[in-house]
Formats: C-alpha cells, sequence, structure tokens
C-alpha cells in the first residue's frame, strides 16, 4: 500500500491566507499525520479524500491515482472509494446504529430500512462488538460506541484506506488509551491501511508505523518509526 | 351545499395547493440560499422576504402587472396556450402562494444552514451522489424546520384576503374563499351567515393546528 501526496492550495488572503504546501510518500499501513492544531493536517486530509481540491498538485493512494492537476483528473469523493472518519463521527442522528452501518448498501436515493438484511452488516457490526446497539440512535451511545459505529460505517463500505480525523480528541483519557490498542488491532485484523491525523504525540507512539511531522502548512521533517514496535502496555 | 361549506372547500383546495407549490419553491430557493455563494445573495434573500412585510394589495397590483390579460406572463399564457388567471381559483392559488411563500423559503434556510456538513461530507465519501445526499442526509435532518415553515404558509395561505380579492375576485362557488365571503357578509349586513362563516374559520384553523401538532413528532431521534 503506497500513499503518494504533493497538494498546494492556498486559503483566505491578506493576514488570513493560509498556505498549504505538503507532499510526502509512504508505504506504511498506519500512517500518522503528527502536527499542532492549525498546521494543515486536516486540510491535507480532506484533499486527499475529495473533500477539498487542491489548486494543484497529485494524490495517489495504493496505485490509483485521485488527483492530477496537470492531467486534469479529479475523481470526486463519492468515487474515491477511501473511508473517512470525522472528528466527531458525524454519525447520521436520523438512523440507527444498524442503519448508518448499512449506509453505503444503497446508493438510491433512500435511506436502508431500520431491518435491512445484510450479511455483510451482520457481520460488520458482530465485529466491532455493536450487534447488542444495532437499533440505538447515535444520541444514545457512548463515546467509544460512537467511534466503533462511525468504523464499522467505513469499514462496510469496503474502502481501499481509511482516512482518520483526530479519532481519540474527542473521547477522554482512559478511553483513548484503550481505544489507541482497539485501533491498532483492528487494523492489523482487517488489513486495510489507515492514515491518522492527530496533534497527540501518544497517538503517533501508539499507532505509527510511520510519521509525517507537518507544521505551519507544509512538512518539517521525516522520521520512519520502527513498525514492530506497538506498545499495547498502556491498554 | 350551503354556501358556508363551499366556502370552506374552496379555502381549503386554494391554500393546499398553494402550500404544495411554497414546498416544492421554497425548499429549492432555500436551499440554493443556504448552500451556495454569489454575489446579491442576500438582496435576493431581501427581495423573496418582500411577501411578507408589503400589503397584500400591493402584491395583488404586481400580480395583475405580471399575470393580467395585458401583463407579460399574462398575455404570453393567453396567446399560447389560452389560459386566462384572472378571476379563477387558479389565479387565487397564485396569489395565496406568492403570499404565503416566504414563510417556506424563510424557514427551509434557516433549517438547510442548522445542518452540520459533515453529515454531508460523511455521505459523500460513502459513495453517495449530490441528489442522494439531499434526499438521505440533508432533507431528513432539515426536514423538522422546514415542516414548521409549511404549517405557517399554509395557515397564512388559508387567511389570505387582499392579494386574492384583487387577482381572484369574489365570485360565490368560483374564487369566493372563507375570508372574503366573511367580509361580503358583514358587507351585506348578513350577520347570521357571517357568524356561522367565523366560526367555520376558527374550527378550520383549530383543526390544522392540532392536526399538525399531531404530524410533528415531538422529537426527532438523535436530534436535541
Amino acid at each position: 500500500m503506497s500513499w503518494d501526496v504533493a497538494i498546494r492550495k492556498t486559503i483566505g488572503s491578506g493576514s488570513q491566507r493560509f498556505d498549504l504546501d505538503v507532499s510526502f510518500k509512504s508505504e506504511a499501513e498506519r500512517l500518522v499525520l503528527f502536527g499542532p492544531s492549525g498546521a494543515g493536517k486536516s486540510l491535507t486530509l480532506k484533499a486527499i479524500g475529495g473533500l477539498l481540491r487542491p489548486d494543484s498538485g497529485r494524490v495517489q493512494v495504493g496505485g490509483s491515482l485521485l488527483f492530477d492537476a496537470v492531467r486534469g483528473i479529479d475523481m470526486p469523493a463519492e468515487k474515491r472509494k477511501l473511508g473517512y472518519l470525522f472528528q466527531e463521527y458525524a454519525l447520521f442522528p436520523h438512523l440507527t446504529v444498524r442503519q448508518n452501518v448499512a449506509f453505503s448498501v444503497r446508493k438510491g436515493w433512500r435511506n436502508p430500512p431500520r431491518d435491512l438484511a445484510d450479511a455483510e452488516v451482520d457481520r460488520t457490526l458482530a465485529a466491532l462488538e455493536l450487534a447488542d446497539l444495532a437499533d440505538r440512535y447515535p444520541d444514545q451511545l457512548s463515546g467509544g460506541q460512537r467511534q466503533r459505529t462511525a468504523l464499522a460505517r467505513a469499514l462496510r463500505s469496503a474502502p481501499r484506506a481509511l482516512l482518520l480525523d483526530e479519532p481519540f480528541a474527542a473521547l477522554d483519557a482512559s478511553l483513548r488509551r484503550r481505544l489507541r490498542a482497539e485501533l491498532v488491532e483492528l487494523q492489523a485484523r482487517v488489513g486495510i491501511p489507515m492514515l491518522l491525523i492527530t496533534h497527540d504525540d501518544e497517538d503517533v507512539a501508539a499507532f505509527a508505523n510511520d510519521v509525517v511531522q507537518i507544521e505551519g502548512g507544509t512538512v518539517r521533517t521525516r522520521a520512519i518509526s520502527s513498525p514492530a514496535v506497538v506498545p499495547v502496555s498502556q491498554a | 351545499m350551503a354556501p358556508a361549506w363551499i366556502a370552506l372547500g374552496l379555502s381549503l383546495k386554494v391554500a393546499l395547493w398553494a402550500t404544495a407549490i411554497d414546498l416544492v419553491a421554497g425548499v429549492a430557493v432555500g436551499y440554493a440560499l443556504a448552500r451556495t455563494r454569489f454575489p446579491g445573495r442576500e438582496l435576493v434573500d431581501s427581495v423573496l422576504l418582500l411577501p411578507m412585510v408589503l400589503p397584500p394589495t400591493v402584491l395583488g397590483y404586481y400580480l395583475l402587472v405580471v399575470i393580467g390579460r395585458r401583463g407579460w406572463l399574462g398575455h404570453w399564457l393567453e396567446s399560447q396556450f389560452g389560459i386566462h388567471l384572472i378571476f379563477t381559483w387558479q389565479g387565487a392559488v397564485i396569489a395565496a402562494a406568492v403570499v404565503a411563500f416566504p414563510f417556506v423559503c424563510k424557514s427551509a434556510r434557516a433549517a438547510f444552514e442548522d445542518v452540520d456538513t459533515s453529515y454531508e461530507q460523511a455521505a459523500r465519501v460513502l459513495g453517495l451522489d449530490a441528489g442522494a445526499v439531499f434526499f438521505r442526509v440533508t432533507l431528513p435532518l432539515a426536514w423538522r424546520g422546514i415542516l414548521a415553515g409549511v404549517l405557517l404558509a399554509f395557515a397564512r395561505a388559508l387567511g389570505e384576503f387582499g392579494a386574492t380579492l384583487m387577482v381572484a375576485g369574489s365570485i360565490p362557488g368560483k374564487t369566493q374563499t372563507l375570508s372574503i365571503a366573511v367580509y361580503e357578509a358583514v358587507q351585506a349586513g348578513q350577520d347570521d351567515l357571517a357568524n356561522t362563516l367565523v366560526l367555520i374559520t376558527s374550527i378550520t384553523c383549530v383543526a390544522v393546528l392540532v392536526a399538525a401538532g399531531r404530524l410533528a413528532p415531538t422529537r426527532i431521534p438523535g436530534r436535541s
């Protein structure tokens, strides 16, 4: 699995102007973009996911060219087959856990019914220990359950890779430690490459095979951390 | 059938058609105003709100200028399709729709602006095209706010008087709605008829409000 990203984007103007100029390549299964808030991590993630159009550059994920300004390629977000975990998870509040997870099963203009029969949805719910919560609504879930639902929803769409936007920022410290370990375990189990952005160096230590450090809109340093080190002692 | 019931039936017919037109147009325009940026957007918004503040007679006059026999649209409709709108119940529908339009448009815009765009982005990355995102995510999340506007629009259309009178006149059984019939009855000194009409109007409005309360869910799951 390869990440090949080189993008430029200017946002705002005058004193509000922000220049994003990020480029990195990595073969990591668990890649982390690390940097302080306001560094441009979220913009980079949005550009990879197709939610923000770069001014120039290219985005290639796992051999598929998703964006190339020179060749005029800009695959729309709905065609990129990338899972996206939003910071606050963005679970659809009007749908149950099962409907959220089954959301991508149907592409038409109607949501899946509450009792949709789909073996793959059942397997995904079971894999993330959500089977007993399937009929609940997102506002009836704890923070950890919400994150598992969001992961299940993204995984059911069979993405080529998963993009995670500060997945632990909304959680308290003890839950954060447990879910970091769970996410590493999940990545190993499903084998889908993940790109995670964070401002928390503990996320880097727990999750990363490879780190791209971003500051002020550009890549600062590149340090390859050892893929073998997966601290589970914190769990 | 007694004149009062005929007037009630006509009022309901006109108000329902006007509300249906406003629902489609108001949701479309409200969505465009909430989700697109273009120069003069706030000016457009203000112009669309005009029916709320202009005297209905002024609106009626504008409508006569546009859809009257010598109006540009009215003339075209007559020469192309042989359609006359003045002094018809369809003309009353147009008058009521214009007057009630801001209620749907305004509440739809506010409701759409309230929907966090991350829900729509989440739906897109899950593989849905723009139309599917609108009908599966945006509209269900905005629906409650829109419904409130729709009910107000229906009530406003039901009570429409000034613009309707100017555009459609007061033809019993054809364009004489409840509110116009009340006026005519009082003018003619028919106090018994006026009493009946006023009573029917009041009961109808209460019934609409009760039905609205039943129709609107007290709480959409997940929305506080």
